[in-house]
């Protein structure tokens, strides 16, 4: 045996014994603890993320626009002219963009004026219910960034069933859903049985798979007999038949599909598994202090594997909200339209609660269906939209900075890490 | 050098952890700072060197105030640390170690290794420390790289060394060395702060005693007071400082373990065939220094080590190999060493926690649901039962003090039926008060005729609990012997020799 290597680890300076002074972690404590702080901030960062992030961006609109630009060549002869064009051109972009995601005032009746509302909430269906699975995941403390493989499996396996069988109303629906989530779960649980058994870590793992599933079904789409549509040389699905489709949920003069039920349906679910049942509790633990939750006797592997099973079966139902609710004429491989990556984001933003996530895929969705809007009707590049996005995910990475922007007070006590290994141990 | 605190403040959030502390560190002298865990020992120690900004006061050097921005200008004052946890690099020589941070090369920017080995050998002889400047710290005894520590500080020329915590990893032989080696340095004309929670040693060897509770200075003591004295100071009222405990009345033979032998995930053998048995209703205790396979001798017993050789049986049926759950399904109740890393979740509230083990079925979980009102119930009768101070049993368990969440580990542990005990470390990093509570609940678990084993490197918790000792060094247990053993024989059987008055003992010797 070696020299004695453990230290007595004693609880320090009084700090330490305050809230988050407990690192928790087998393999990575360090990583764990920032994931848990940037996962665990109050609802009030987010709001104030998304704040700044809209602030931001109006920075961003006022610098791109022509206008603002010409007014600034002549500022000291008439500054008024460039606080005008500034307010013109921000105040406009924000117009539209509410026109576009929430209520149109320009369109004649409630029904046309609403419309904008229910697209935001057709956009939101797949966000949330990626953000849920994503959600979950970061609160057993597993980092799902798969989310892109497996709405493409799911996708493929909802799909696939849509338009192979011949099924009744109902009935066939409520397959091609279950093939979809199984998919996903499917794509999810090699993740997470991979990290079980052998200890892969699940970011490279579920990057690996990304690339997997999408060549895979990029290679699936062109061989005539998989996916390809019969009779045809594209890339494409056949589409949906009617009886798999979700039908509308508001009537046909809009887009909103009853996907949006199942995700709510999902949030609820979900809102139940981590509050009020034992798996939850488990999960939770595992996520809070794997060290804790192994010695009471939890299987910690086994939680890794059932978190990735359902985050994948979430993910999943993304997939299959995009196949048998948005796109139902036959889908490509683009079919995951960058929603694996933003359910992250939306799940940051929702500080991975359910109704948190619920409520910020709604606002991502609004992004989405105004930012289409502001394109069009202010020629302002959607890519402002995506800029607003990142800047929010930057900021709810960074609470210190929004603290010290609206002088907020520091979350009482510091936190001290205390590493377990013993000479490195750098604590006081 | 003379080293004066005046009116030191520090905050963090809402806890004010100094507040208006003075403290005046004559030449020469050996300065206590005493006080419990969480009192503001190490939080003020870390203002003077620089680790924190205080809110108010000023730092004196021979009566010229300082402004430390770091680390860095309070070692360039004269002012060394020896930490509690050693910042050592293990795979460093002693020599490298020491010159870290201090580089000096020479004319061609190459490393000059030979005046650190020459500044070594200097510091090393002139206070007797036997370094040898090209050891690997690594391969060094704990007590030994202490003296690198040391020798670390006053290669900078330290005219004030601070020692948090000290003893907290050495034998009882090293400590006494330790004790002779800040005698040296006194006679030598450093000042030295020695920040500890133990009283023995306070008494042998300091000049002055100040005393700090909850952030504040309570009082100077004299190195004459007593124990009861400085201990009551402390914590504030009298305390109790012995275990009232009647005699064992040990039954059968109810835990047994033979020939175990543990692997690490290193493959070092870190216990190596240890054989012992409890009786139901006696205190075994574990003793040894910390890292000598205690914590993996637990945790092959509680099923959460992976290579497990030899037999562990309670009640006549084996255990091992069990997994963790089935073992605590046998009937184990474990406290764990590191309750912070292994025994609690922080961010789970006191009611949480109390049933982290218990998450599979009946009474806390039906139909895979939590029975939300019945562990409301559960939670405000334990914690009224185990005396856990908090808001609620909705707190976060990470915002109690030590003592409270050693309580919630310990109701937790003893909700259950129980066909074995065992605590490791029980009392570490708490203060008095719950010392007393946690040390009656023990010995009131023994007295219901459940078997206990005790595993603690505080050889005051080992005599106070023991009806029985086993010893541990490197792995293996060097003999076990009747609870009544003097210290010094104790301290010997730590340091790995086996004194002749202890033979072959009576019972539960080495199969």
């Amino acid at each position: 045996m070696s020299q004695p290597t453990v230290p007595p680890v004693e609880s320090g300076p009084p700090a330490a014994s305050t809230p988050g002074s407990n690192d928790a972690s087998v393999a990575e404590p360090r990583w764990h603890g920032v994931m848990r702080e940037i996962v665990g901030g109050s609802a009030m960062i987010s709001v104030l993320a998304v704040v700044l992030a809209m602030l931001a961006g109006g920075i961003l609109i006022a610098l791109t626009d022509d206008k603002v630009t010409a007014a600034a060549g002549y500022f000291f002869a008439r500054p008024g002219d460039l606080i005008k064009a500034v307010w013109d051109s921000v105040s406009g972009a924000y117009t539209s963009l509410f026109q576009g995601a929430v209520y149109n005032f320009r369109r004649p009746g409630f029904i046309a004026g609403i419309k904008p509302l229910t697209e935001t909430l057709t956009f939101a269906t797949p966000l949330i219910a990626a953000g849920l699975g994503v959600g979950l995941a970061f609160r057993v403390g597993l980092f799902n960034i798969g989310g892109r493989g497996q709405m493409l499996i799911a996708a493929a396996c909802a799909g696939w069933v849509s338009w192979s069988f011949e099924l009744p109303y109902g009935l066939h629906l409520i397959l091609a859903v279950a093939a979809g989530i199984i998919g996903g779960a499917v794509w999810g649980g090699i993740v997470g049985l991979l990290k079980a058994r052998t200890g892969a870590h699940e970011v490279i793992v579920t990057i690996m798979l990304n690339f997997v599933a999408l060549y895979l079904i990029s290679f699936m789409l062109k061989t005539p007999g998989l996916l390809q549509a019969p009779g045809s040389n594209n890339p494409k699905t056949p589409a949906a038949l009617p009886t798999a489709v979700f039908p509308d949920l508001l009537g046909p003069q809009f887009n909103l599909h009853w996907g949006f039920i199942f995700v709510i349906a999902a949030t609820v679910y979900v809102w139940y598994l981590l509050n009020r049942s034992n798996l939850g509790f488990q999960f939770r633990a595992v996520g809070e202090n794997p060290n804790a939750a192994r010695v009471a006797g939890i299987s910690v592997n086994k939680m890794y594997i059932y978190a990735m099973l359902l985050s994948g079966g979430l993910v999943g139902l993304a997939g299959v909200a995009q196949v048998l609710g948005t796109v139902t004429t036959g889908f490509s491989s683009g079919i995951d339209a960058g929603i694996g990556f933003d359910a992250i984001t939306v799940a940051l933003l929702g500080r991975s609660k359910p109704w948190g996530i619920f409520f910020a895929g709604i606002l991502f969705g609004a992004f989405k269906a105004g930012g289409f809007a502001m394109q069009a009707s202010e020629g302002i590049p959607i890519d402002i939209v995506v800029v607003i996005q990142s800047l929010i995910v930057l900021f709810i990475a960074a609470p210190p900075l929004v603290r010290a922007v609206f002088h907020l007070p520091k979350p009482s006590g510091v936190r001290l890490r205390r590493p377990r290994t013993q000479t490195a141990a750098v604590t006081k | 050098m003379k080293l004066e605190l005046r009116g030191i403040t520090k905050r963090f959030g809402a806890l004010t952890a100094n507040d208006h502390i003075d403290l005046t560190i004559e030449p020469g002298e050996i300065h206590c700072l005493l006080g419990e865990n969480g009192a503001g020992k190490s939080t003020l120690m870390n203002v003077l060197y620089g680790l924190y900004k205080a809110e108010e006061g000023d730092i004196l050097l021979d009566d010229v105030v300082q402004h430390f921005a770091g680390p860095g200008d309070a070692m360039a004052a004269g002012i060394g640390m020896v930490h509690q946890h050693f910042m050592l690099i293990p795979v460093f020589t002693v020599a490298e170690n020491v010159m870290l941070g201090h580089e000096q090369t020479n004319a061609a920017g190459v490393l000059d290794l030979g005046a650190a080995r020459e500044k070594v050998r200097e510091i090393s002889e002139r206070f007797g420390f036997h370094v040898d400047p090209d050891a690997l710290v690594d391969d060094l005894p704990v007590g030994v790289q202490q003296r690198v520590e040391i020798i670390k500080a006053l290669s900078r020329d330290a005219k004030v060394l601070v020692f948090d915590e000290p003893t907290a990893v050495l034998t009882p032989q090293e400590t006494d060395e330790l004790m002779v080696i800040m005698r040296q340095l006194k006679a030598a004309g450093t000042s030295i702060v020695f920040i500890t929670h133990k009283l023995r040693e306070v008494r042998e060897v300091a000049d002055r005693i100040t005393v700090i509770r909850l952030g504040k200075v309570v009082g100077e003591a004299s190195p004459t007071a007593t124990n009861a004295e400085l201990a009551s100071l402390m914590v504030g009222r009298a305390v109790e400082l012995t275990v009232h405990k009647d005699p064992a009345t040990p039954g059968a033979d109810a835990f047994v373990v033979s020939n175990l032998s543990v692997v690490d995930p290193h493959g070092q053998l870190v216990v190596n065939d240890v054989s012992f048995d409890v009786r139901a209703g006696e205190i075994l205790a574990i003793a040894g220094v910390q890292g000598n396979g205690q914590t993996e001798l637990t945790e092959a017993i509680m099923g959460l080590q992976q290579r497990v050789r030899g037999e562990i049986t309670l009640d006549g049926k084996s255990i091992r190999g069990l997994s963790v759950k089935q073992v605590l399904a046998a009937g184990i109740g474990f406290v764990p060493e590191d309750r912070k890393e292994d025994g609690l979740v922080g961010e789970f509230t006191i009611a949480e926690n109390l049933m982290l083990d218990r998450s599979d079925g009946p009474p806390f979980v039906k139909a895979g649901t939590l029975q939300l009102n019945y562990l409301k119930e559960f939670a405000e009768q334990k914690s009224k039962e185990f005396d856990v101070r908090s808001q609620g049993i909705t707190t976060p368990v990470g915002r109690l003090s030590g003592g409270n969440q050693q309580k919630v580990v310990l109701a937790r542990e003893l909700s259950r039926e129980l066909r074995l005990f065992m605590a490791a470390q029980p009392t570490r990093g708490i203060d008095v008060g719950s010392i007393e509570f946690v040390h009656k609940r023990i010995v009131a678990t023994r007295d219901s005729g459940i078997p206990v084993i005790v595993v603690s490197t505080e050889l005051d918790e080992v005599v106070a609990l023991a009806d029985r000792i086993a010893v541990m060094y490197r792995g293996t247990i060097v003999g076990i012997v009747p609870g009544d053993t003097p210290r010094d024989v104790l301290g010997l059987m730590m340091a790995g020799e086996v004194p002749d008055s202890v033979t072959s003992p009576p019972e539960g010797a080495a199969a």
